[in-house]
């Protein structure tokens, strides 16, 4: 379950090209570094990824499959977003929140720190890293075959990010899920990653 | 925290209010159904009464009771305005959801049709229409319901179109729900309160056009005992000092429109999640 993209090149409607002729691979079970200062074109790589973008030119396969972008069902390339406030609807409590795509085991919801009481809140009853934590959790569902994280931690203090990561990893490594990490901290790239990718490469 | 000296907060403070507007607008109904039709006949023994306890508002120039006229006309208001708001916010509805999900060339009709109504005054429109359906109940009602959707539908259209891209409704897709579920699930909870009080916002709008339309004469027939017929046929006894019969139906009309819009703003501050249970 290689997932890789060729030769995709994505603009915003009529302006610059932001990335060309990107050629990038993710095995099973590999975690790989995406770094490069703001406005590169990160989030959007991702995003497209994550099948949010269609890119203008090129394609992103699954084992040799594309991936439609209309496909119906559950989407094996999973992405957290940065801001889980806005990842939330403000209506539901979070156990809906939660269960939206799977019914994550009580084992996950320990490794990430969920407490119980939790779940019977309002998103707005919460702090932005306790909300995080529910984006991880729900998108860790069965079918997840790669993860992306773009600055999923950002927003967390030291010892809360390295408990994520923690149970992350070991699900990853469980399943022999592919994790991209998109980060601006290189300390915790480097702990995390089999590889590091700059982005400026990308944009060859 | 600041030591607070109200015993309920926000929250409770609107629903006690929304429960006494409710109260209040039903015992007026109820009144309005219940007085007797005999009360309203013609005795000419007690013509043009000032207000006594026998005839709280006074009576008019045919001797008829207008403490129940005035009810009566009220109730019959009300009715319109229910069945001319609620006409009003279906098509708001349905025209904001078919301008935001079905594509440019949709949602260009409906952007030029909610201008084309918003660019000529409600009540020039109300009248035509209320005319040419032949006027009574049904032309008021018809004309109330063609003329208030359109910035309802405005509304509507901007708040689905805000949903329709949220991260998590986007997120929702990519977790394989379909279009259906998501727009149960996610966006109709989204704009079931901008509907609500839309709705109750119209209502008084829709009252007060009622009552304009009936006045020029051109809304429900002059035997039945509507608000506006009432006011307009008071005109000619003004001048001879009989101002209980503008006076009370008048203030009756202004408090009933009130209470809707009280109604309105708490139905918004009991559904808005920003305003917390604190």
């Amino acid at each position: 379950m290689q997932l890789r993209t060729q030769n995709i090149a994505f603009r915003y409607g009529k302006e610059p090209w932001l990335f060309k002729n990107v050629n990038f691979t993710v095995d099973p079970g590999e975690i790989v570094g995406l770094v490069g200062p703001s406005g590169y074109g990160k989030t959007t790589f991702c995003r497209i990824l994550a099948g949010y973008e269609v890119p203008n030119k090129g394609s992103v396969t699954l084992n040799g499959r594309p991936i439609k972008s209309k496909r119906k069902g559950y989407h094996p390339v999973q992405l957290v977003f940065q801001h889980p406030e806005k990842a939330i609807n403000p209506r539901w409590k979070m156990g809906k929140v939660l269960n939206e795509g799977w019914q994550p085991d009580q084992q996950l919801l320990d490794a990430l720190g969920i407490e119980e009481e939790w779940l019977t809140r309002f998103p707005n009853e919460l702090s932005g890293g306790e909300l995080q934590r529910f984006c991880v959790a729900r998108a860790l569902g069965p079918d997840t075959r790669y993860l992306i994280a773009d600055e999923m931690t950002t927003m967390l203090d030291a010892i809360t990010q390295a408990q994520i990561w923690k149970a992350v990893l070991k699900i990853a490594e469980q399943r022999e899920m592919g994790i991209i990490v998109v980060s601006h901290e290189v300390n915790l790239i480097q702990q995390l990653c089999h590889r590091v990718i700059e982005i400026d490469h990308l944009n060859t | 925290m600041m030591p607070t000296l109200t015993l309920l907060n926000k929250k409770q403070r609107a629903l006690i209010v929304t429960i006494l507007a409710i109260v209040f607008l039903m015992i007026v109904i109820v009144i309005g159904v219940v007085l007797d039709k005999e009360s309203i006949s013609t005795n000419l023994k007690h013509r043009n009464a000032s207000p006594t306890f026998e005839h709280p508002f006074g009576t008019d120039w045919l001797g008829r009771d207008m403490f129940s006229r005035t009810f009566m006309g009220i109730s019959l208001s009300i009715g319109v305005g229910l069945i001319g708001a609620f006409g009003s916010t279906l098509i708001a509805t349905i025209l904001g959801v078919i301008s935001a999900t079905m594509g440019k060339t949709a949602d260009r009709i409906v952007s030029w049709l909610i201008d084309l109504f918003l660019s000529v005054p409600h009540l020039v429109t109300l009248i035509l229409i209320a005319f040419t359906f032949g006027g009574g109940f049904k032309g008021i009602v018809i004309g109330i319901a063609l003329t208030h959707w359109p910035s309802l539908a405005r509304i509507i259209r901007a708040e689905v179109m805000q949903i329709r891209s949220a991260e998590f409704v986007q997120i929702s897709r990519k977790m394989g729900k379909s279009s259906w579920w998501i727009a149960t699930k996610h966006i109709f909870p989204h704009i079931l309160p901008q509907i609500l009080v839309g709705f109750m916002l119209l209502f008084p709008h829709a009252i007060l056009h009622e009552a304009a339309v009936t006045f020029l004469g051109l809304g429900l027939s002059p035997h039945e005992p509507a608000i506006g017929i009432i006011l307009s046929e008071s005109m000619k006894y003004l001048s001879a000092g009989m101002w209980w019969l503008a006076f009370f139906p008048g203030l009756c009309l202004l408090f009933i429109v009130r209470t809707f819009d009280m109604l309105g703003e708490n139905i918004r501050i009991l559904m808005d999640i920003n305003i917390d249970h604190k």
